[in-house]
Formats: C-alpha cells, sequence, structure tokens
C-alpha cells in the first residue's frame, strides 16, 4: 500500500507509537494489566512482549494504586514509563499515586524532579459494559494542576500524541475511547508528533462553532453533514487536549460563527463544556456570541446496561443535529 | 581519642555489629548525626512555637537511631522515600540543615524553594526522593525507583521508610508484592512507633509485629529495637547486601517510640505521661549510643561536649541562614508545575 494513503486501525496506531517510543528510547517501557501475551483488555499492545520481551511489557498484578506508583516512581528516577489503565474507571483505584504523587512531585520538590510518566485509560461507554466499565472521567484529571491531559480522536493523532507524551517531560494521562480503537485512518509511518494543547478545526464553517471531544469529533462531523443540505455550515473542533486547554482556537472559531455549542460525553454537569463555555463567556468571543452557549453532555446517571438506556445516556448525532439546528434557527 | 582507640580496636571481636563494622571517626560522626537530627527538630519546633515556621510539622524525637541506622550502610546515590515524620530521614541522608531550616522558613534557598515545607522535604542530589504526605504513598515509588535500579543497572539500592500505620494501607501491600515477585532492590522499613496519630497497633493491626506480613510476600522479615543503633544498622546493612546481589526485598520492623505527639495539634489523649517519661529516661536512642561508645572507649566526654557544641553551631547558623535567605516573589507562584515553565 502507498504510504501516503496507509491506514490503521486507532489500537494499531497506539501500539506503532509504543513501538517507535521503545525503539527510540531504551527508557521506555510499558507496563499494565495483561498487556503482555493476553495483549491487552483491547488488544492494544498486541504482540508487542513477543517483540520486546518481558522485561520491557510487564504484566502487572491487579493492583492499580502501586502499578501507577511503581511507574510515578520509575519516571522519577530515570526510565519513562507508558502506563496501562485496564479500563479508564479503575483510575479511581490509582487516584492518589496520579494526583498526589505524579502531579505535585515536580512542585512539592521545587523543580529538583520530573516525572515523566504516561498513562493510558481506555473510556468511555457504548460497548455495554455497564456502570463501572463505561465511564469518562477525564475531566477528574483534567482539574489537577501538573497533569497534562489529552483526548485523541482519530488513529493520527493518537500515534503523533502519544508520542509527543512519551518525549514530554511531565506526566500525560491519554484517554482513548473504546469505540475509537476499531477506527480506521491515514496514519503516516516513522516517528512524528502531535503538539499537546493545540486544538485541532476538523471542518470549517461559518454558522456555528462546535467543539467537541474524542468520539464525540466523528458524531459532531456526521451531525455536520447532515445539516449542509438545509444550509447550516458548521465548523467543528476536535479539542484534543483538555489541559493544558486550547483556548485561542475556540476563542477564534466563536469570533467567526458566533454560536457555540460543546459536546462531550462525560456527564454534563461541570465537565469540560462548563470549561469551554465559561473560557468564551470571559473572553473577547463573548460580544460576538448570536445565541446562548448551549452544551451537550452525558445525563446525570451512571451508564445504564440496557443498550437503548446506554445510548440515551450519552450525546447521539440526532441530539447533535437537533441542537445545531435549534441554535443556528435562534430556536434556543 | 587516639590512644583509646587501638585498644578498642583490639577487643572489637566482642562488640555490637556497627563497632566491628564501622571506624571510631565513623561512629562519633554517628553520634554528630543523631545529635543534629535531635536539636534541628527541637530548633524546628522552638522556630514554630515563636512563630517563625508556619503549617504544622511532625517531630521524630526518640526515632533517631532508625533513621541513622537505616542510612548508614547506604552509598551516598542509594535512594529513600521518606514520610511526614522525614526529617530525621534527611539529615541521616546527607541533607543540610541550614537548607532544611530554609525550607521550614519557606524560603528560596530551601530544599524545595519553600513549596513543600516539612511535609516534602527532599534533597534529591543525596538521593532522597521526598517526605510525603501520604501515608504509604512513598512506598510503591521506592518500588518504582528499584525497578529503574534493575532496568538501567545502576546498582542502586532504594529504602522506603514509613510508619506503623502505613502497614495497613492498600498501598503497602500492593508494594511488597510487585517487589517480591520481580525481585527489586527495595528494603522496606517500618518505623513502628506504636501508634498511627492516636491509634494503637494494638487496636489497628491484626498481626503483633508487622514484620509478620512479610511472610506474606515471601520476603524476609526483620525486627529491631529501632532505638539501639547497632542493631538497625546491623539489619540495614544485611538488607542491603541482600539487595544488592539481586535477591530481592527485605522488611525491617524498627520498633521505636516518638517522644512528641504525632502533629502539632497533638492533645496527648491516647498514651500516659509515665509511658512517655518511661521511654524518654530509659531508652533514648541518643542516650543509649552515647553511653555505648564511652562504655566502649570509642569517645569521652570532652569528644561528647565537642560534638554537642559544634551541632548547636550548626543548628544556630542552620537558623540565621534561613532567616536571612530570601521568600519567593509571587510572581514564581507557578513555577515547576510544569517542566516548560521553570
Amino acid at each position: 500500500m502507498d504510504a501516503a494513503v496507509r491506514e490503521l486501525s486507532y489500537a494499531q496506531a497506539i501500539q506503532e507509537a509504543m513501538a517507535i517510543a521503545m525503539d527510540m528510547d531504551d527508557r521506555v517501557f510499558l507496563m499494565g494489566e495483561d498487556i503482555g501475551v493476553y495483549g491487552g483488555a483491547f488488544q492494544v499492545t498486541g504482540d508487542l512482549v513477543e517483540r520486546y520481551g518481558t522485561d520491557r511489557v510487564i504484566d502487572t498484578p491487579i493492583s492499580e494504586l502501586g502499578g501507577a506508583g511503581v511507574a510515578v516512581g520509575a519516571a522519577v528516577t530515570g526510565m519513562r514509563p507508558i502506563f496501562e489503565f485496564q479500563f479508564s474507571d479503575f483510575a479511581t483505584l490509582g487516584m492518589e499515586q496520579i494526583v498526589n504523587q505524579a502531579a505535585k512531585m515536580r512542585f512539592m520538590l521545587g523543580g529538583e524532579v520530573s516525572v515523566p510518566v504516561v498513562m493510558r485509560f481506555p473510556a468511555g461507554s457504548g460497548t455495554g459494559a455497564a456502570a463501572q466499565h463505561s465511564q469518562s472521567l477525564e475531566a477528574w484529571l483534567g482539574h489537577v494542576p501538573g497533569l497534562k491531559v489529552i483526548q485523541p480522536a482519530t488513529p493520527h493523532d493518537a500515534k503523533g500524541m502519544l508520542l509527543a507524551a512519551v518525549a514530554d517531560p511531565d506526566p500525560v494521562m491519554i484517554f482513548e475511547h473504546k469505540l475509537l480503537y476499531k477506527m480506521k485512518g491515514h496514519v503516516p509511518e516513522g516517528h512524528y508528533t502531535v503538539p499537546i494543547g493545540k486544538a485541532e478545526v476538523r471542518r470549517e464553517g461559518r454558522d456555528l462553532t462546535i467543539v467537541a471531544t474524542s468520539v464525540m469529533v466523528h458524531k459532531a462531523l456526521d451531525a455536520a453533514s447532515a445539516l449542509e443540505g438545509e444550509g447550516i455550515d458548521i465548523e467543528v473542533v476536535d479539542l484534543r487536549t483538555i489541559r493544558p486547554i486550547d483556548r485561542q482556537t475556540i476563542i477564534d472559531s466563536v469570533k467567526k460563527t458566533s454560536r457555540l455549542l460543546c459536546v462531550y460525553e462525560a456527564v454534563k454537569t461541570l465537565g469540560i463544556g462548563a470549561e469551554v463555555s465559561a473560557l468564551v463567556a470571559e473572553s473577547e468571543a463573548f460580544d460576538y456570541l448570536d445565541a446562548p452557549i448551549v452544551r451537550l453532555g452525558g445525563a446525570e446517571t451512571p451508564i445504564p446496561y440496557n443498550p437503548d438506556l446506554e445510548k440515551a445516556t450519552v450525546p447521539q448525532v440526532p441530539d447533535i443535529i437537533a441542537a445545531a439546528r435549534d441554535l443556528v434557527k435562534g430556536v434556543r | 581519642m587516639a590512644g583509646a582507640s587501638k585498644a578498642v580496636v583490639d577487643s572489637r571481636a566482642n562488640l555490637p555489629f556497627v563497632y566491628r563494622q564501622y571506624s571510631p571517626e565513623q561512629l562519633r560522626q554517628v553520634l554528630h548525626t543523631m545529635y543534629l537530627i535531635r536539636r534541628f527538630e527541637e530548633g524546628a519546633e522552638e522556630c514554630y512555637m515563636r512563630g517563625l515556621i508556619h503549617g504544622t510539622m511532625h517531630l521524630s524525637i526518640g526515632q533517631e537511631a532508625s533513621a541513622m541506622g537505616i542510612c548508614m550502610p547506604l552509598a551516598e546515590d542509594d535512594q529513600i522515600t521518606s514520610t511526614h515524620r522525614g526529617h530525621g530521614h534527611c539529615i541521616a541522608k546527607g541533607a543540610e540543615v541550614s537548607r532544611m531550616f530554609a525550607e521550614f522558613f519557606g524560603k528560596t534557598t530551601g530544599y524545595c524553594k519553600g513549596r513543600g515545607g516539612s511535609m516534602h522535604i527532599a534533597d534529591v542530589a543525596k538521593g532522597n526522593l521526598g517526605a510525603n504526605g501520604i501515608v504509604a504513598g512513598g512506598i510503591p515509588i521506592a518500588v518504582g525507583a528499584a525497578l529503574s535500579s534493575k532496568m538501567m543497572k545502576t546498582g542502586k539500592v532504594v529504602v522506603s521508610f514509613f510508619g506503623d500505620g502505613a502497614n495497613n494501607e492498600g498501598a503497602f501491600h500492593e508494594a511488597l508484592n510487585m517487589a517480591a515477585i520481580w525481585k527489586l532492590p527495595v528494603i522496606f522499613v517500618c518505623e513502628n512507633n506504636g501508634y498511627g496519630m492516636s491509634t494503637s497497633t494494638a487496636r489497628s493491626t491484626a498481626v503483633k509485629n508487622i514484620a509478620e506480613r512479610a511472610a506474606a510476600y515471601s520476603m524476609p522479615g526483620v525486627i529491631v529495637n529501632g532505638n539501639i543503633f547497632s542493631e538497625v544498622a546491623e539489619a540495614s546493612f544485611k538488607a542491603v547486601e541482600r539487595a544488592r546481589a539481586g535477591e530481592g526485598p527485605t522488611l525491617i520492623e524498627s520498633k521505636t517510640y516518638r517522644h512528641r505527639g504525632h502533629s502539632k495539634s497533638d492533645r496527648n489523649r491516647y498514651r500516659t505521661k509515665e509511658e512517655i517519661e518511661d521511654w524518654m529516661a530509659n531508652r533514648d536512642p541518643i542516650t543509649l549510643f552515647e553511653t555505648e561508645l564511652r562504655d566502649f572507649g570509642f569517645i569521652d566526654d570532652r569528644g561528647i561536649q565537642a560534638i554537642r557544641d559544634a551541632v548547636a553551631k550548626e543548628i544556630a547558623d542552620g537558623i540565621e541562614f534561613a532567616k536571612a535567605s530570601p521568600a519567593p516573589e509571587i510572581a514564581t507562584l507557578g513555577n515547576y508545575v510544569y517542566t516548560e515553565q521553570a
């Protein structure tokens, strides 16, 4: 296949990035539950253990707190660990090490250390895994100074942002939506990075800005295509990083379109949509707004098992279409 | 002193471990460091009472032999993780008291540039990866540092200090298990001072001795009298040898006692005056070591006084250094959050 149009799945792109990182730097290694011969719960590490051995692809016991702490300790002392949480929900078990240690160690020690750890979190609903295996907890970590929190939405960005994360001297938390793992897209060969802290305008438009994260970027793009026929021209901003957030790209887009819709899967209240809305309201873009800001987020409920209930919990394409149409037509 | 030490050397075979292992000069230095820890904490406490230091602090007065004994066999580039009661560990690993005082005073010359204070005191250059405000927070980090040592083949040994309270945290159990299955060069040192804040180990812990927990992780569990320097140092020496040889971790339970309360908020309602006085009068680790040194002819009264005077000057100078040091500029508040910022 022509390298220029080579396609990989999102999971393959991450795996390729980890292999490149390990090839480039002996300090890089992988840790996590069942990431060795099993290949990871979502087959992201796949067969890497066969290529790199059990010394660099380390199966941990089921010890999220201890495992996260070991990764932090290794990072502080010269290694470059990539630690996989089997599900992002299990971040709750490792939160002490993430929030109190990884995020604060450099600060508490007056800059005497850096904590170059990468943690990966398979996140999100849509797999029928119910309330404890489907959450989107990125905003929890996005609230913590000292961490960087990213949500790549495409295979291209999954690879490039992981390679940027490995090169970053500070702790980077990567939230990977499980529904994206099988999505295919163009992924260049070899090493490249996609910068942390930069949003990407996925589609340009004049009538409305949708700021979306992760899998919602694709739903927003579908909604935008559907509304083309109605003469509604939507700009879609893929936020990509929630800390540090790219204020300027959001502000510039809203100044252009005068309308803002935030779409994200995590529970709506106190989430990334509130942050995006507030930063626009606080900025010069406020004066450009022709309509109230609207948020579409997850329902105020745990993720249910029943598939219809599960779908109803998070924004779907028809919800985005309806909200966008109402906003542009001045119904809201 | 020189005259005394020749006789000492000849008769050392019957003496406890440290007198056979270390030179008289090294042992006198140990006494110096133990006094330095004691006087540093007394000085910090006094500065706190006078309002020169704010916040809170957790004093380890009474636990000096434990900190010193464990650190005695460590090389400078060996590493430790410490606890909220970590001043002694920091000094025992080689920190300068002037920069520690400066940190407590919140000054830029402090080890953490005034960002950490007592509870996060560290000296990375000397291998102290930091005290920790979270009980058991440093234990998995020590295991990670030991994993680095093994992967990078640096030969470093890592010591994780923690208290008896930490032995009931999940992090303790997860960390010991991983260290054991991966045979990492780490030593777990439980300084059991009898109380996790106010709750005695008898009320909080299902095993009589915390060292018994080692059996669950297939590693040696060693109990030492934490107030006897030689006992602690001998156990540490063996554990360091074992770790350095690639044979894996050891759990040392160092039974000791803190003379002061848990922190500055302690009203001392959970232990009796008699209990505290008994430990202070009969089992003070500095008195025990000093008496031994004198009895064995390693030091005389003049030598002891010289150490006390030198330490007193070091403490006074340290406090002056801290007072005279500049405070951080408010504009630097955001420094050290991210590496690219500062």
